[in-house]
């Protein structure tokens, strides 16, 4: 009885710890949110080298940085619940719940412009690609992000 | 009673003489017409162009939720502690624009701060930067202006509290704050350096929204590009001086970069109003970001103002 007991007690608390877990991974979106946007900035890092010239180009490298952006525009969007509008020294702006279809459209645009550089085949077509989807870091800044 | 009489006729006195105090000291005088501007050459379009877009005209009076930004009919809303301004329109329309205007009264309009019929602008207007344009590189900025449409109707007008609804007042406000000089070449410093320091605080405007503010609006020069909180929304605005948390480890290159892509050495991506100026820099020389570099890369390491 009191083995029994103990056993659900363990199973209880194992459970609970590991929903715990689940929901503290799930509720800091800032922070996820904040670490996608360093990893499209390592990408962008990348992608620039290449543009440039300082890395000779290579399709895998290429195509890597364009995964980077598609990847960040699907996940992207969904971590701005109403519940992280504020705290963990958010630079989002109000703006993105003011007005949630603009700021959905802006990933899609993001999307639909990495997924063309996915087929790049040389620096030139690089460079044009790389070009056009990073105009939107800047459009997506200029109205959803504030300065802190 | 007599003593009382007495008093109020000291008061009514006093009152005349501060109201004509007031009255002629925030007088809406033009310092100009500078002498040369009867002597100066055709206008040089490809400079107004340049200018135009080292000032940032349109990211004010371009007519909003319109993709033309050539289209300057106004109406832009600027939020502020003194009530909202509404960017006026500037197109070449000659009823609702400065279609009527003579190269004299842009001058005075971005010199001086005085309009054609004689009152003062609220600096929101940054006449208190673009003054340091000289008046040949003005009248090229004017014929630029007036080769883009004209654009009907009128923004509407400014909504201020009291007392900042009296445009006297601002006459007060520039005896205090306002300098009313072109910009002087530092002939210790390169040229490179001159023509940077030029169109950072000349057209490029940059210490408006980079420098805090006093209770009265002026820009506090001791913290002048130490950033702050930014006038027109959320959030800050950053500190652009060589403080070590600001562009200290920046190289001009990166500097020269940001000022051109938007990509700061981290490749974090400016938003914000930025978003707008970087897209105007970029239309610049490359020379010229270089040069606004080399300038930011000579000011002092001045921390920002506590958040």
């Amino acid at each position: 009885m009191i083995r029994t007991a103990f056993v659900a007690a363990v199973l209880g608390v194992g459970v609970f710890g590991i929903g715990l877990t689940a929901v503290v991974a799930q509720s800091d979106p800032t922070t996820e949110r904040r670490n996608t946007m360093k990893g499209v900035g390592a990408a962008t890092r990348d992608g620039a080298a290449i543009a440039k010239g300082e890395v000779p180009f290579d399709a895998a490298k290429a195509q890597a940085v364009f995964k980077v952006y598609a990847d960040a525009s699907k996940k992207m969007p969904g971590l701005f619940p109403d519940s992280a509008k504020t705290g963990g020294d958010t630079t989002a702006s109000p703006k993105i719940w003011e007005d949630q279809a603009g700021f959905k459209a802006a990933f899609a645009k993001f999307e639909t412009d990495a997924a063309a550089g996915a087929a790049v085949a040389d620096v030139g077509g690089f460079r044009t690609a790389f070009g056009n989807v990073t105009k939107n870091c800047g459009t997506c800044h200029e109205t959803y992000r504030i300065k802190k | 009673m007599l003593r009382l009489r007495r008093l109020l006729v000291t008061l009514v006195l006093l009152a005349a003489v501060g109201f004509g105090g007031f009255y002629v000291l925030t007088d809406p005088r033009v310092v100009s017409p500078p002498p040369e501007i009867g002597t100066l050459p055709a206008p040089d379009l490809d400079n107004g162009k340049l200018l135009f877009a080292a000032g940032g005209c349109a990211s004010c009076h371009a007519t909003p939720n319109q993709d033309d930004k050539l289209r300057l009919g106004g109406g832009l809303t600027l939020a502020s502690e003194f009530g909202t301004f509404h960017a006026p329109n500037i197109s070449p329309h000659t009823r609702d624009g400065i279609g009527n205007w003579g190269v004299k009264d842009f001058v005075d309009a971005m010199a001086t701060g005085v309009s054609p019929s004689g009152q003062h602008y609220y600096p929101a207007f940054p006449y208190t930067s673009y003054r340091l344009m000289p008046p040949k590189a003005l009248a090229d900025l004017f014929a630029y202006i007036r080769t883009l449409a004209p654009v009907e109707g009128r923004a509407a007008g400014h909504d201020l509290r009291f007392p900042f609804n009296i445009r006297r007042v601002v006459g007060g406000w520039k005896l205090l704050f306002f300098e009313g000089a072109a910009f002087k070449p530092d002939p210790a410093r390169s040229e490179a350096w001159n023509r940077g320091a030029y169109l950072v605080n000349g057209p490029g405007h940059c210490a408006e929204c980079h420098s805090s503010r006093n209770a009265l609006g002026a820009i506090i020069q001791a913290t002048r590009f130490a950033g702050g909180p930014n006038p027109t929304g959320d959030g800050r605005v950053p500190n652009i001086t060589q403080h070590p948390d600001a562009l200290g480890k920046w190289s001009k290159e990166e500097i020269a970069e940001l000022l051109k892509t938007g990509f700061t050495p981290s490749f974090d991506s400016v938003g914000g109003e930025m978003a707008a100026v970087v897209r105007n820099i970029a239309q610049l020389p490359e020379a010229d970001r270089l040069a606004m570099a080399e300038y930011l890369k000579s000011l002092p390491a001045v921390p920002g103002p506590a958040k």
